[in-house]
C-alpha cells in the first residue's frame, strides 16, 4: 500500500535506493514513475471493458448479503462472568467475596502492593499528573523515563535501554523492528502469544521447533541451511526467538546450547524475559544470569515491568547499536503514548527494592523450589506438574483428562472455582484456542510468591487434593 | 540549544521582521472598525447545542469549513531541491568522515541488521534536526510545560543535559481537555486508588486482572459514549492492534483511509484481510472503492466479500482535519458494511458534550458499529475501549487478544478516566466539564482564524483542536521548532517520513487549559516568526478584520 507511512516501511517503499548512488536514486525514481503510469494506464482500460450498467451494479449491490459483524458468542463463556478482585492483588487477595491467598496472579515478588512503591507512584502524580499525554517523541519523554532507561541498562550490565507503555507490545513491537519480510525466524512452539504476534507482524517465514529441543533446531537450520541459495542467503538475516521462561509451560530455556547454535548458523538472537527478569540468578538478572552467559551474546533483551515489578510496560536492553533503532522504527514505542510517569516510578521503585535486597533471589528461588516439589506429590491425585523447579511459574496438568477439549477446559474451571471458594487462588491459563500457533494443552497455572510459607503450601495441597477427589475420581 | 547552519538562518532573517507584532491586516481592521461576522454559521455540532433530540437533525447540517490548501509551486520545487540537497550533503558527509556512532560488536559474517537507506536517511537528514524531537520534560504536561535543557556538540550525533530547565508554554501535548495536573480531583482521587488497589494487578482481564474499578469505567464509558456497552484495555496503541484482528479475516474487506494511525494499520494487517485505501476524507473515491468491492467481489474467483468494514478516525492527528461522518454513515448503510470509528483525539475534545464526533455531527452513536478510542488525550490518562452494542463488547470479552494475554489496566489510570469523564458529563455537580469543552471549542476557532488571517497555510477543520501549519520544507521545521522553543513555546515538528516529503509541518494541539492571553503570545511570536522564515504560504484571500475572542462563543 502505497500510502502508508511507516517509518519502518522506507526500505519498502524506496526499495530500489540501496546504494550510495545518487545517479541510481533518480534512475530508479524515473523508472518506478514509468512503472507506476505504465500499471495505472493497463488498469484502467481493464475496467472500462468490464464495466456492467448501472443497473446490474445496483442490483449486486441489493442482492449482497454480508456476515454478521460479529457472532454471538455462548453465553456461559467465562470472560464474560469474569471473576472480581477487590482490592489489591497482594500475597492475599479477595476473589468474588473469598478471601483466598494468591497463586494466580504474577506478583513474584510482592512488589505490586509494596508500600515503597505504592508511594513512589503516589510522589509521581503529584508532581506529573497521571498521562503523559504524549509519544516519547512528542514531549511524552518524562525525565523519570529516562532514569529507568538509566537504570535497567546499569542494571543489566547492557548499553542502552527503551520503555514501551504496555508489556505485550513491548516484544510484539520489537520482533518486526528487526525482522521483515523475506527474513526467516526460529522460534520455540511455546512462545507466548506476543511473540506470535510480533511474528506476525514481521512478515518473514517463522519456524518453529519442537520445545526445548535443540536438535531439532539444528535440523531446522540445517535444513534451511542446505535449501537456500548461496546469494539469496547473503541479504537473509536470520533471528531466533526464545523465552527466559515460558510463560506456556513454565520451562527453562537451554540458553547456553541456544545460544551456541545461533552463533554457528549466525541468528540473531532476541531474548522474551517477561517471566525471569526479577525472578532468575542470583541478583534477578534473568536467565542469563541463571546460565552464567556473557549477555553480549544475545541481541536484544526484552523484559516486562508488569510481573516481577509490580508496575506495567515493558522494555528492551541491549548494545545501542541495536536498541537505538527502536526509537525510530518500533511501531509501539513511536506510535503511542509514553508509560504514564506514575508506572515508571513504580518500576524504577521495584528495581532499587530488587537492587537493596540481595538475598531476596535466593529467598524467592527457595520458595518456588518448595511449591515445586510439593506440587510434585500431587501424582496420585491425577496432577502432573511441569515448569523450572526454581522458577515461579509452574503449569499443572491433569493426568488422564477428559479427550474434548471443551470438557477438559470445564473440569479445570471447577477445580478453579473449588480452590478459590476455599481460600485458595488458582485459576486456568487462558488461551484463545483457535488461534494460538500451536495446540494449548489445557492447565492450572500457578505462581509462586516470595512471601509463600510451609504451611501455606500445605494448605494448597490439601485443598487441591479434596477437588481432585471431589472432580477427577 | 543547538547551533546549527539551519538556525544561524533564522538569525539572519531576524533583521528583516522587526515590527512583527501587529500584522498589518489587524491594525486595518481595527481602523476600520469591521466587526467580525461569521459567515459560515456555527460549527455543526455546536450548533445544535444542548439539544436533546440531536439525531433527527443531522442532515441539515451545515458542513464547517475545511481546508488544505495547495503548496504554490515556487515551494513545491524548492522543498524537492533542499530535500535532494540535504541527500546531497549527506552522501558527501558520509563518504568524507566516519559516523561517530556505535558499531556492531562480535556480529562478523553476520547479514547487516538494518537496510543501508534507512541508516543512511536517520543518521544524514534525520539526525540534522533530530534535537526538535523527544525533548524531556521534567513536569506535569498542562497548559506549561518544563523541558528539560539539552544541547548537542556534535551536530546532532549526542546529546548532553545542561541542568537547566526551560519552561515553556505547551501546545505539543495532547491534553485537549486540561486534565492533565499534578492536583485537582483527578489526581486526588487517582491517589485514593493507588492505596485501594494499587498500580498493578499483575494478571489478565481473563484471569484475576478484573477489579470493581474496571467495571466501573466500562459503565462509564458506555454511558459517556450513549451506547450499551464498552471494554477497555491498558494501551491505545493495542487496542487497535491486538482487536481488529478479532473481528476480520481472510475473504474480508477492509477499506480504509490513507491517513490512518499506524496502530490501525498494524492491526488491519494482522488481521489477514484484504486492505483498500480510500484517499483522505474523500468520499467519492469511498464510495468508488465500496461500489467497485461490492460489484466486483473478490479479486479473481468475484465471490463476494465475506463482510466489508470503513476504517476511519474521528479527528486526523496529523492532518487537523476531521472525517465526514454523515456521509460516511450514509454510504456505510447503502453498502451494507460496517464502520470502526477511532476516536483516539476527538472523544472528549470535540462536539458540543464533548461526546466526540458522534456528538459533534449529533449522528446516532448506534449508527457507528465499533467506537474506539483512547483515553491518553482528553482524559490525561493512558489505555483504550471499545464501545458499541452489547453483543460487540461481549464478542471482544471474549475473543480480544489483549483481554486475553495483555495486563488489565492500572487502577489509578483508571480512576483518572473515571473522574475526568465523570467531570465532563457534569456529575460531579458543577459545569467545570462543560467549561473546558466550550473553551477549548473557542480556543480552537480563535487560534485557527487568527492563523489564516496571518496568511500562513493551515489544514483541516476549523473546529479541530489540532492544528498542522504547514512550512513544508524539511530544514524549516527544525528552525521554526527551535525559534519557537527559544521563545519558550512547545510544539511539534512533523516531517517525511510521518507526513509525504513535501509537506513538513509544525502541529499545534490546543488546550482547554490555554487562555486568551497565551494563545494571544503564541500568534504574535508565530506572526514574527512566519514573517522571517516565510511561512506566509497563502494565496487566499484573508480576513482583514479583527478577530475577537469573544464572539467565538456559541
Ligand atoms: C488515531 C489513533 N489511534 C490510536 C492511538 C494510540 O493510542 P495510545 O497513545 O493510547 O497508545 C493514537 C495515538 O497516537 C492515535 O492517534
Amino acid at each position: 500500500m502505497g500510502t502508508y507511512w511507516i517509518p519502518t516501511n522506507i526500505d519498502e517503499l524506496l526499495g530500489g535506493i540501496k546504494e550510495a548512488s545518487l545517479l541510481h536514486f533518480f534512475l530508479e525514481g524515473f523508472l518506478v514513475a514509468s512503472l507506476l503510469w505504465f500499471i495505472f494506464r493497463k488498469s484502467y482500460k481493464k475496467r472500462d471493458v468490464h464495466s456492467m450498467s448501472k443497473e446490474e451494479e445496483d442490483r449486486l449491490i441489493e442482492e449482497w448479503n454480508p456476515e454478521p459483524l460479529v457472532s454471538t458468542p455462548r453465553q456461559d463463556h467465562p470472560a464474560l462472568k469474569p471473576h472480581v478482585v477487590t482490592g489489591k492483588a497482594g500475597h492475599y487477595l479477595d476473589v468474588d467475596g473469598h478471601h483466598c491467598l494468591n497463586l494466580a496472579t504474577h506478583n513474584y515478588l510482592s512488589f505490586a502492593d509494596k508500600p515503597e512503591v505504592e508511594e513512589r507512584a503516589i510522589q509521581s502524580i503529584r508532581k506529573y499528573g497521571v498521562g503523559s499525554c504524549g509519544p516519547r517523541g512528542f514531549y511524552g519523554t518524562v525525565d523519570v523515563h529516562l532514569e529507568l532507561e538509566e537504570k535497567l541498562a546499569k542494571f543489566m550490565g547492557m548499553e542502552e535501554a527503551c520503555v514501551y507503555a504496555y508489556g505485550f507490545s513491548t516484544i510484539a513491537s520489537a520482533i518486526p523492528a528487526y525482522a521483515k519480510r523475506g527474513d526467516v525466524i526460529f522460534v520455540d512452539e511455546a512462545a507466548n502469544f506476543a511473540i506470535q504476534k510480533g511474528l506476525d507482524a514481521s512478515r518473514s517465514s517463522i519456524y518453529y521447533f519442537k520445545h526445548n529441543d535443540v536438535q531439532d533446531l539444528e535440523r531446522l537450520l540445517l535444513e534451511h541451511e542446505a535449501k537456500m541459495n548461496p546469494r539469496k542467503a547473503k541479504v537473509t538475516r536470520k533471528f531466533l526467538v526464545m523465552e527466559g521462561i515460558y510463560m506456556n509451560t513454565g520451562n527453562i530455556c537451554p540458553l547456553p546450547a541456544l545460544l551456541n547454535l545461533a552463533h554457528r548458523f549466525k541468528c540473531r538472537t532476541i531474548l522474551d524475559e517477561n517471566v525471569s527478569f526479577g525472578t532468575l540468578g542470583e541478583t534477578g538478572r534473568g536467565v542469563t544470569e541463571h546460565f552464567n552467559v556473557n549477555r553480549e551474546d544475545v541481541d536484544l533483551i526484552v523484559g516486562s515491568m508488569e510481573w516481577a515489578l509490580g508496575s506495567i510496560g515493558g522494555f528492551c536492553v541491549g548494545s545501542s547499536f541495536i536498541v537505538e533503532h527502536q526509537r525510530l522504527s518500533g511501531l509501539g514505542y513511536c506510535f503511542s503514548a509514553s508509560l504514564p510517569p506514575l508506572l515508571t516510578a513504580a518500576a524504577i521503585a521495584s528495581l532499587e527494592e530488587i537492587e537493596r535486597n540481595p538475598t531476596l533471589m535466593s529467598v524467592l528461588h527457595g520458595k518456588c523450589q518448595d511449591l515445586h516439589n510439593a506440587l510434585s506429590n500431587l501424582g496420585e491425585a491425577g496432577f502432573r506438574v511441569s515448569g523450572f523447579s526454581e522458577g515461579p511459574v509452574k503449569h499443572l496438568f491433569l493426568l488422564n483428562p477428559p479427550e474434548d477439549l471443551g470438557k477438559h477446559q470445564a473440569l479445570l474451571h471447577d477445580i478453579s472455582q473449588y480452590c478459590i471458594s476455599n481460600g485458595v487462588a488458582i485459576i486456568p491459563a487462558s488461551y484463545l484456542d483457535q488461534i494460538e500457533a500451536q495446540p494449548r494443552t489445557p492447565s492450572l497455572r500457578i505462581t509462586a510468591n516470595v512471601d509463600l510459607t510451609k504451611a501455606e503450601m500445605e494448605t494448597v495441597i490439601k485443598v487441591l487434593k479434596q477437588a481432585a477427589s471431589k472432580f477427577l475420581s | 540549544m543547538a547551533t546549527e547552519g539551519l538556525l544561524d538562518g533564522a538569525r539572519q532573517l531576524k533583521i528583516h521582521g522587526a515590527n512583527g507584532k501587529h500584522s498589518p491586516n489587524v491594525a486595518n481592521g481595527k481602523a476600520n472598525g469591521v466587526k467580525l461576522v461569521r459567515k459560515n454559521g456555527l460549527s455543526p455540532g455546536v450548533r445544535n447545542g444542548m439539544a436533546t433530540d440531536v439525531h433527527s437533525k443531522g442532515k441539515e447540517k451545515i458542513r464547517s469549513k475545511e481546508s488544505f490548501e495547495e503548496v504554490p509551486l515556487y515551494t513545491a520545487v524548492m522543498t524537492y531541491m533542499g530535500f535532494y540537497l540535504l541527500v546531497v550533503l549527506g552522501y558527501l558527509n558520509q563518504f568524507l568522515f566516519a559516523p561517530p556512532v556505535a558499531k556492531e560488536k562480535n556480529r562478523k559474517g553476520y547479514v547487516p541488521l538494518y537496510n543501508r537507506f534507512e541508516q543512511f536517511y536517520s543518521r544524514y537528514v534525520y539526525r540534522r534536526i533530530r534535537d526538535c524531537w523527544n525533548r524531556p520534560i521534567c513536569s506535569v504536561p498542562g497548559a506549561e510545560v518544563v523541558l528539560k535543557d539539552r544541547i548537542t556538540n556534535d551536530y546532532g550525533w549526542t546529546f548532553e543535559y545542561t541542568g537547566l530547565e526551560k519552561k515553556c508554554l505547551n501546545l505539543g501535548s495532547y491534553n485537549y481537555l486540561g486534565f492533565a495536573e499534578a492536583s485537582g480531583p483527578c489526581a486526588e482521587e487517582s491517589i485514593e486508588s493507588i492505596k485501594k488497589y494499587a498500580c498493578s494487578l499483575c494478571s489478565t482481564r481473563h484471569e484475576l486482572g478484573t477489579s470493581p474499578i474496571h467495571l466501573e469505567l466500562e459503565e462509564t464509558t458506555a454511558r459517556f459514549l450513549g451506547v450499551e456497552a464498552a471494554i477497555t484495555f491498558g494501551m491505545g496503541f493495542a487496542t487497535n492492534a491486538l482487536n481488529l484482528p478479532c473481528i476480520l479475516s481472510p475473504g474480508c474487506l477492509v477499506i480504509s483511509d490513507e491517513k490512518n494511525h499506524a496502530s490501525l494499520i498494524l492491526g488491519l494487517r494482522l488481521s489477514g484481510a484484504t486492505i483498500r485505501v480510500f484517499k483522505h476524507n474523500n468520499m467519492k473515491d469511498l464510495e468508488k472503492v465500496l461500489r467497485n468491492a461490492v460489484v466486483q467481489g473478490q479479486p479473481k474467483t468475484h465471490v463476494p466479500w465475506k463482510k466489508i468494514l470503513i476504517v476511519a478516525e474521528g479527528v486526523y492527528s496529523m492532518e487537523g482535519s476531521i472525517v465526514h461522518l454523515p456521509e460516511v454513515i450514509a454510504l456505510k448503510k447503502k453498502y451494507k458494511a460496517y464502520l470502526f470509528l477511532d476516536e483516539a483525539h476527538s472523544v472528549g475534545a470535540m462536539g458540543p458534550r464533548g461526546r466526540g464526533v458522534v456528538d459533534y455531527f449529533g449522528v446516532n452513536p448506534h449508527d457507528v458499529d465499533v467506537l474506539m478510542g483512547t483515553f491518553t488525550k482528553s482524559f490525561g490518562s493512558a489505555g483504550g475501549y471499545i464501545a458499541g452494542s452489547k453483543e460487540l463488547v461481549d464478542y471482544f470479552r471474549v475473543n480480544s487478544h489483549a483481554a486475553c494475554y495483555a495486563s488489565s489496566m492500572s487502577p489509578p489510570v483508571a480512576q483518572q478516566i473515571i473522574t475526568s469523564m465523570r467531570i465532563i458529563m457534569g456529575e460531579d455537580g458543577t459545569h467545570e466539564g462543560q467549561k473546558r469543552v466550550m473553551q477549548l471549542a473557542r480556543n480552537t476557532r480563535y487560534f485557527r482564524r487568527r492563523l489564516h488571517q496571518m496568511g500562513v497555510i493551515i489544514y483541516g477543520n476549523e473546529d479541530s483542536p489540532v492544528v498542522p501549519l504547514l512550512v513544508y520544507m524539511f530544514s524549516k521545521i527544525g528552525a521554526v521548532v527551535r525559534t519557537l522553543v527559544s521563545k519558550k513555546i512547545a510544539a511539534v515538528g512533523v516531517g517525511f517520513p510521518a507526513t509525504p516529503l513535501m509537506e513538513g509541518r509544525i502541529r499545534f494541539c490546543l488546550s482547554a487549559a490555554h487562555t486568551k492571553e497565551q494563545l494571544d503570545n503564541v500568534l504574535d511570536i508565530l506572526e514574527d516568526i512566519a514573517e522571517r522564515l516565510g511561512l506566509k504560504y497563502s494565496q487566499l484571500p484573508r480576513y482583514k478584520g479583527v478577530i475577537q475572542y469573544e464572539d467565538e462563543i456559541e
